[in-house]
């Protein structure tokens, strides 16, 4: 009995914070996304209101909510795919035998992880930059016509993805290298033993060899893809046109600069049943393909 | 293709993607040191003509990093500090003591990993604001004071100590907390260096929390005091690459000093998970 006890005293201290801070709170927007909690209220409680799922329902039909969601969704089906690519790209050039000073490559790549992206957004926005930037002074050698990449509405989101590639890229790049070197050297020989090309040693031995990482990574990348709001805050603030507002980003903004709490609690709530229902779909639709293959 | 020219590709190609992957550090450590304006002149200058302190003196004396720096070290110091005694205990818990509901327990809070925080912020940001600790340090690192994360990385590796170490302790009659201190702490060593560099890095990189809790420019993190310089001063380029240096140093300098353990943290945190 006193084992128990001595075990639950261990435990109090993160299980404590654990509850205070994040179950409680998480519990308590769901409540709030049912109110129309908003700055009257913060002044005074007494004007908060049970409203049921009308801030639901009033979201759902606002065009900003609905753009918002596109622009996130636009950022998670173009990033990630761009991002595991490039990572599963550079760890197989680091996987290689033929590479040299493995060390300094693997620790060059992925330098850019461990940055801040406060300070790196602010350094994209001078490379960026349509007259003195970096990227057009390069890209105007090659014949290329300045791009406003940052002002204009069609170039903001891809700029702020490529962003994300290069920021992001090297963490999912150190787990395929671990997954690469797991895979039996063997495999590779008795294929060029049979003859087979480099391509179709990728597509029968490397990927399916991946298989569990690769869907593993994906889903913690789409997961964390949704939560796309810094980039956007110092790169373009939400512009132009609002054409980078992501999800986030309008929470943030109806939440701490409108103060309406209780509608930005249920955009709150419908991005974490979205990501839910995203990443659900995506263990669904492996394990049907792997039964497939089977 | 001949092993030559696959050996020439796959290191130019290497090449290339460092190049990629450094070339905005590098340039913003270079434009960092050039007088103001310089950076704004075509062709895009690479390296400073006259290399200058001007931007850093101007920033610590007028523009309050010293303080944004301080206020980092300070917030990140003690949320590494406080989460990483707080996981290892709960860890240590999880993975060699017994009690009713273990598993369970357990497996609720790997459940809770699908919520992002974000959704806790909103009525946190109340919490705090009732509990009057709004714009303070200690608004910043409360909720930071413990992470599934960090008591899933602490559990895994605490399995692999062996019962008997622990057995023959309390056979000698150790209580359990000189057990915990004396016996596991010091095999809990590697971990603990990994969840240090994990917990600080994230806590000095953090920006959408605090960004929310801290109101006034007296209590800034680094991220924030260099969002809110960043949205004043859009025009000065090499003030601003200044204080991106000042921003990702520090982390960066960590991260190379202590590479193989952040790594291996990572490995253990996802490839197992």
């Amino acid at each position: 009995m006193n084992k128990q006890r001595m075990a639950w005293l261990f435990l109090a201290p993160a299980l404590i914070v654990l509850g205070l801070f994040f179950l409680l709170p998480v519990i308590a927007a769901l409540a709030l996304s049912l109110t129309d909690y908003d700055i009257y209220a913060l002044a005074n409680i007494h004007n908060l209101r049970f409203v049921a799922l009308s801030n639901y329902w009033l979201l759902l039909q606002r065009p900003l909510f609905w753009s918002a969601l596109g622009h996130t969704v636009y950022f998670v089906a173009v990033g990630v795919p761009l991002s595991m690519g490039a990572s599963l790209g550079a760890a197989m050039l680091l996987n290689s035998p033929l590479a040299r000073m493995k060390p300094f490559f693997r620790t060059a790549l992925f330098a850019p992880v461990v940055t801040t992206v406060v300070a790196m957004a602010v350094i994209w926005r001078y490379l960026f930059n349509t007259k003195y930037g970096i990227a057009n002074y390069v890209l105007g050698h090659l014949g290329v016509h300045p791009i406003d990449w940052l002002g204009d509405p069609h170039w903001a989101m891809p700029t702020i993805i490529l962003f994300a590639v290069w920021k992001n890229f090297g963490y999912n790049m150190i787990i395929f290298l671990a997954g690469l070197q797991a895979i039996p050297i063997d495999l590779y020989e008795a294929a060029r033993i049979d003859g087979a090309s480099a391509l179709r040693q990728f597509r029968h031995i490397t990927l399916p060899m991946l298989g569990p990482t690769l869907l593993m990574v994906s889903i913690l990348t789409v997961s964390g893809y949704f939560q796309l709001f810094a980039e956007p805050y110092v790169m373009t603030e939400g512009g132009p046109l609002q054409s980078t507002t992501s999800v986030l980003y309008l929470m943030y903004e109806e939440g701490f600069k409108w103060w309406n709490l209780g509608s930005a609690s249920a955009v709150a709530f419908l991005l974490f049943l979205i990501m839910f229902a995203v990443t659900a779909m995506m263990l669904r639709l492996s394990r049907r393909s792997e039964g497939a293959d089977a | 293709m001949s092993p030559r020219m696959a050996k020439a590709m796959i290191n130019g190609l290497l090449i290339g993607g460092a190049v990629i992957a450094l070339f905005p550090l590098l340039w913003m450590l270079s434009v960092s040191f050039m007088q103001p304006g310089e950076a704004s002149s075509l062709p895009p200058p690479l390296l400073p003509s006259h290399a200058t302190l001007n931007n850093y003196r101007e920033l610590f004396v007028h523009a309050g990093m010293g303080t944004y720096l301080l206020n980092s070290l300070l917030v990140s110091g003690a949320i590494t500090l406080l989460s990483l005694s707080f996981n290892l205990m709960a860890g240590y818990a999880f993975a060699k003591l017994r009690f009713a509901g273990r598993e369970r327990l357990f497996q609720a809070l790997i459940g809770a990993l699908v919520i992002p925080a974000q959704v806790a912020m909103l009525p946190l940001f109340l919490l705090l604001k009732y509990i009057g600790l709004v714009n303070s340090y200690a608004g910043v690192i409360v909720p930071g004071m413990a992470t599934v994360f960090g008591i899933f990385l602490v559990r895994q590796y605490a399995r692999g100590i062996p019962d008997e170490l622990m057995e023959a302790a309390r056979i000698d009659g150790a209580g359990e907390w000189r057990i915990f201190l004396q016996i596991v702490m010091p095999l809990l060593k590697p971990i603990m260096v990994t969840l240090a560099i994990f917990s600080f890095l994230a806590a000095w990189n953090d920006f959408m929390w605090p960004l929310i809790v801290l109101t006034g420019q007296e209590h800034y993190t680094l991220p924030i005091g260099l969002a809110s310089l960043a949205r004043e001063h859009s025009q000065d380029s090499e003030l601003m690459m200044a204080g991106s240096v000042v921003t990702v140093l520090p982390v960066l300098v960590l991260f190379l000093a202590m590479q193989r353990y952040y790594l291996e943290g990572l490995l253990l945190g996802s490839v197992k998970g």
